[in-house]
């Protein structure tokens, strides 16, 4: 019986790390193809946070119809992102031009935000948040569990168009040998594109999924980014299966340790992890060792 | 021998620029362009120079704004001497960064640098014994007038863009650029790359953290929103950005021209404000990458050209003219 | 003593074995020429030699003093550098300041360094590029000043990948005659290469690797003849023409 709060914990922790690996993916993917981070993440992930929210507070659309609508908006919005803005600074500028010009980018996002929609910190009042399900004593919120699954899902999907799919195979050819994918016919401009935008989606999907989870406010997406960021050095960049335990495994390390320490230093903790795998391997638990 | 003439002439009205103008706006004004032109310059260095783009920068700035501080509250140290103290704490801190960090490849250097700033951030946020936590921290001392601050700032600016000039006008400048250009080739060549990228870190670090001493003593009041947050770090890659990347005139030039705009903008509306910083990183990426100072001197060198004085006349590494 | 002698290198990727127990030796003074179909491990040894991998097993002496660990920089200021096949100006810098790198990383000394680079520049007659910026360059120039960029750190032992590929015939044998010039100068050349007429005409010695085995060692013709090279190029390799 001893056991129970730290069962509770890893259980909570599997539960909220199923989403991070979520936000991990879309991070990993667009590194993966294009070498390049997408400093705007965490805001991508903000807007899709946002969009459930509004979704609800105006149209009283559940977290299904948002999520459903977020598929072809946030496409839209990342190849847009990568036509108008994103290629034309890697062609001149190279990584490091991207990265500042995404961070521009994040920057902008995050104060229109703030300007659109007030610093105040939001929650999403979903039905199910207050309900629990029990099992042996461990108690699973329904909301955290509605999200499990359907990150699962998420994942599932991705993972299968990666696999199945032509252009999943380009995204995964170009991954792993630019120049030998590009003899072999791909338009690398437009698997870059394909691949930018299927990490937005997957960016601002898994902000629908984290809306009813976490608040929302406009400089959330800072705290994902980071957050992102360890799943993916846990992990390995480039290994969607890596960002998935990497997911998992970070969620679970933060809840078990915040039974311990207070909970301001609750954040510094995935920090923390993260600067020992910088430490001891850099390339991940599970990527490859180039970088 | 012109350049440093122009220098002279700077430094020259730089230095009477309070003697003439008493205004306190203004005054103020310039001690934020002088502020933003040095952290600026320390940015550069790391980021235009060697191509090592820290966004995690505001952890030297808060670094040294509340070690400054501490020492004054605590010990009664002048924060005259207290800023240096920070500066070398910042360069202390910066060299297990670099060594971690260093080791990969440009886009973690990047993101590392944002989870080194957060991390600092939660631990003085969290460590209020030391820090005061949330509400901060308050300066009760008088330190002196306006002008005393304006030529404070103006000292430190002036010796961070010495100390940086020297650094990249001598080899080291070479090595920094080659590191950006390619690193491997760099290495092969015998060029000590991870050694120089740490040197640049620690001497960029030293900087910033002695902006933020300084920013401590000139606002009275710090807490880690203030001076940790990300608009700090920010605002360092705009100037640079603006004025010119990889040039060491370029922060200062950035400085000059965003600072009165962005009081400006603060002027019409406090919250749409910061909308300018990101927007300027955007459109300066798309359209003048390469920031205002190449332009601008190509310009001159045109008009300078036009006015038909041939021992203005710059030609590319032909010699000297008659 | 042989100014670099290889013991047992070897080096795996995953499951494959790339350099697989190599070993050859270089002369003080030689052009040594590395050979083999694609993929037999050939830039593979140059990356093990240089320090930008680690082998998994093995020894490198280099003028007698082993290399185990060093990273390429230090490599390099011991006298043994490379050049990379796929050609890596420094994009924003201009001629002269690609080649004053290299100069600089072997002495600070501004007048010495100066010198340095200036004769490389002379060397590969680039000296009147200097101001240019590389994108304005054609190929063989670009390859001129790669070449350059490593004289320019004073080696003992060039490391030279692919230096032929993307020349025209005559442009080769100009490059030949260079190469042959630097030699008299006191730098021994190592040398991977698929263009064979250059390499048989060149070399003083052939190392043969395939599948990152050495299959084969000797003078130009006698390598040409060896029936174990001739199978692993499947007839691709000739005798001297």
């Amino acid at each position: 019986m001893k056991f129970i709060p730290y069962i509770q914990a890893m259980v909570n922790g599997l539960l909220v790390g199923s989403l991070y690996s979520v936000i991990a993916m879309g991070l990993t993917i667009i590194f993966g193809v294009m070498r390049v981070i997408n400093m705007m993440h965490g805001e991508l992930i903000m807007l899709g946070m946002y969009l459930a929210f509004w979704a609800y507070a105006l149209l009283g659309l559940g977290q299904v119809p948002a999520l459903l609508v977020s598929l072809p908006l946030f496409l839209l919005l990342g190849a847009a992102i990568y036509r108008g803005v994103v290629s034309r600074v890697e062609r001149r500028g190279g990584e490091m031009g991207t990265l500042l010009v995404t961070a521009g980018l994040a920057y902008l996002v995050a104060n229109a935000a703030q300007l659109a929609w007030k610093a105040d910190y939001r929650s999403l009042p979903s039905a199910l948040t207050a309900r629990s399900l029990f099992l042996g004593g461990i108690s699973l919120n329904y909301s955290l569990l509605w999200a499990f699954l359907a990150a699962v899902l998420l994942t599932a999907a991705t993972y299968l168009f990666l696999i199945y799919t032509d252009a999943g195979r380009a995204i995964r050819a170009t991954a792993q040998d630019r120049e030998a994918a590009a003899l072999m016919g791909v338009s690398i401009q437009r698997i870059n594109m394909l691949a930018f935008a299927l990490g937005t989606a997957l960016a601002g999907m898994a902000g629908v999924l984290l809306a009813p989870v976490f608040y929302v406010y406009p400089y959330v997406g800072r705290v994902f980014l980071i957050k992102a960021f360890v799943v993916v050095v846990l992990g390995g960049m480039g290994s969607i299966v890596g960002a998935w335990l990497g997911g998992l495994l970070f969620g679970v390390v933060e809840s078990v340790t915040s039974l311990f320490i207070s909970s301001g230093y609750r954040d510094a903790v995935g920090l923390v992890l993260f600067l020992l795998v910088l430490l001891l391997k850099p390339s991940g638990l599970f990527g490859r060792s180039r970088m | 021998m012109r350049r440093l003439l122009w220098a002279l002439l700077a430094l020259v009205i730089l230095v009477a620029y309070p003697l003439a103008v008493r205004n306190h706006f203004f005054l103020h004004l310039s001690i934020m362009v002088l502020l933003y032109a040095l952290l600026g310059t320390a940015w550069n260095l790391l980021g235009g120079y060697t191509g090592q783009i820290s966004f995690g920068h505001a952890a030297f700035f808060g670094t040294g704004a509340y070690t400054s501080t501490i020492l004054l509250l605590r010990y009664g140290i002048s924060p005259w001497l207290g800023m240096w103290a920070g500066a070398l704490l910042a360069l202390l801190l910066s060299l297990p960064l670099g060594w971690l960090t260093f080791r990969l490849r440009g886009p973690y250097f990047a993101l590392s640098t944002l989870a080194f700033a957060e991390i600092i951030r939660v631990v003085v946020y969290n460590w209020d014994s030391l820090t005061g936590g949330g509400d901060g921290l308050n300066i009760l001392t008088d330190l002196g007038g306006v002008v005393r601050f304006y030529y404070i700032i103006l000292a430190l600016a002036v010796a961070g863009f010495l100390v940086i000039g020297a650094c990249v006008r001598s080899h080291w400048g070479y090595f920094l650029n080659a590191i950006r250009e390619d690193e491997d080739a760099a290495e092969a060549l015998g060029v000590p790359v991870t050694r120089m990228k740490v040197i640049a870190l620690a001497v960029s670090a030293f900087f910033v953290a002695l902006g933020g001493g300084f920013f401590a003593s000139y606002q009275l009041y710090i807490n880690p929103d203030l001076v940790y947050e990300s608009q700090i770090s920010i605002q360092m890659i705009v100037v640079t950005i603006v004025g010119g990347v990889g040039k060491l005139e370029g922060p200062a030039v950035g400085a000059l021209i965003i600072v009165p705009l962005s009081e400006y903008f603060r002027g019409i509306s406090p919250v749409a404000n910061p909308l300018i910083y990101g927007a300027f990183i955007v459109l300066f990426m798309l359209f003048l990458p390469e920031g205002v100072v190449g332009p601008a001197r190509q310009l001159f060198a045109r008009l300078a050209a036009k006015a038909g004085d041939e021992h203005k006349h710059i030609s590319a590494g032909a010699g000297a003219s008659s | 003593m042989s100014l670099l002698q290889v013991t047992g290198l070897t080096r795996r990727f995953g499951g494959l074995v790339a350099v697989n127990r190599l070993d050859f030796a270089v002369e003080s003074g030689e052009i040594v020429g590395l050979i083999g179909p694609n993929g037999a491990g050939k830039t593979t040894v140059f990356s093990l030699l240089t320090g930008f991998l680690r082998p998994d097993s093995g020894h490198i002496l280099f003028d007698g003093r082993p290399l185990a660990g060093l990273s390429p920089h230090k490599i390099c200021a011991r006298g043994l550098v490379r050049t990379f096949q796929s050609l890596k100006p420094f994009p924003r810098l201009t001629i002269g300041e690609n080649v004053a790198v290299g100069a600089l990383a072997r002495t600070a000394d501004p007048r010495l360094s100066a010198r340095h680079a200036a004769e490389a520049l002379e060397w590969m007659g680039l000296a009147d590029l200097a101001g240019r910026m590389p994108n304005e360059l054609p190929i063989g120039h670009l390859k001129m000043l790669e070449m350059a960029k490593a004289l320019a750190t004073q080696p003992r032992l060039l490391l030279l990948d692919e230096p032929y590929a993307g020349l025209t015939p005559s442009e080769g044998a100009h490059f030949s005659d260079v190469l042959q010039q630097i030699r008299k100068r006191g730098v021994t050349i190592c040398l991977i290469e698929h263009a064979m007429r250059f390499v048989m005409a060149l070399c003083d010695r052939i190392v043969v690797l395939h599948h990152g085995e050495k299959i084969a060692e000797g003078q130009a013709a006698a390598v040409a003849g060896d029936p174990t090279v001739i199978k692993a190029y499947l007839g691709k390799a000739y005798a001297r023409s």
